[in-house]
């Protein structure tokens, strides 16, 4: 895709690294004026699919796996991919229903994906077996009134 | 991130400060859990005023105190922020511990 902006940000698959990421991501986000809401959205979604990226894609393996961001911004619609190469998932189907988890049942809340399709405006998973995965997520940052303003005054 | 506790006449109130995610999710069990150990209120409030993140691992570490519970504790949550509030929502955890 053909963005006007655009960053990538390769990174150890750490949890101390998950607020690094969450913020970089936010940060650039800026760019297009969100509101506090929108940012918290973006920051809880990108946060979500990190740490699948750690607890599962790369489970029990700290520290010499990447991640992959890559935000990309066209029109008014920011375009994030978050890229992993580790164990991938066998169903992405039923790893996307609300409240399924792999991991331990009494301290994983399995809403990982239910949170990203709900706060973003699109979600696509791709995953192969030991490949890795492939999350894709888009959201249209409204127009606010200043933004508006500013407009009118150029 | 830090929590603290305060007592009350007839509850414990637990702040949930900073970030709650995955990297100190351990860390605010064991706290938490500490806390819940030695207070002897029925009524448990976590108050997320200085909670600047929380995402769905937050949700699990609040499911797993209440399941940890057994009943014996009430436990409630004040003060979420729109995008916590959100996902409490979905996920259906008002069910277990009511907003106050």
């Amino acid at each position: 895709m053909k963005y006007s902006n655009e960053m990538t940000l390769t990174i150890s698959a750490l949890s101390q690294n998950e607020s690094f990421i969450r913020s970089s991501v936010a940060s650039f986000s800026v760019l297009l004026n969100p509101s506090i809401e929108e940012i918290g959205d973006i920051k809880t979604a990108v946060s979500e699919a990190i740490t699948n990226c750690i607890v599962h894609a790369y489970k029990g393996r700290n520290g010499a796996d990447r991640i992959t961001v890559k935000v990309g911004i066209t029109d008014r619609t920011l375009v994030i991919d978050i890229i992993d190469y580790g164990s991938g998932i066998d169903d992405v189907s039923l790893a996307m229903q609300p409240f399924f988890t792999s991991g331990n049942t009494e301290e994983r809340s399995g809403m990982g994906f239910t949170v990203m399709q709900a706060l973003m405006d699109e979600l696509k998973v791709t995953s192969k077996p030991n490949k890795g995965t492939h999350v894709l997520m888009k959201k249209h940052i409204q127009q606010t009134n200043n933004d508006i303003d500013e407009g009118a005054d150029a | 991130m830090e929590v603290i506790s305060k007592q009350e006449s007839d509850k414990t109130i637990i702040y949930l400060m900073g970030e709650l995610d995955n990297h100190n999710a351990d860390y605010a069990r064991t706290k938490i859990d500490d806390i819940m150990a030695q207070s002897l209120k029925r009524i448990v409030v976590f108050d997320l005023k200085l909670l600047s993140f929380m995402d769905s691992t937050g949700i699990g570490v609040l499911i797993g105190r209440y399941k940890k519970a057994k009943g014996k504790q009430q436990l409630f949550v004040k003060n979420p922020s729109r995008t916590v509030d959100k996902i409490f929502l979905m996920s259906g955890l008002y069910d277990i511990m009511p907003k106050v």
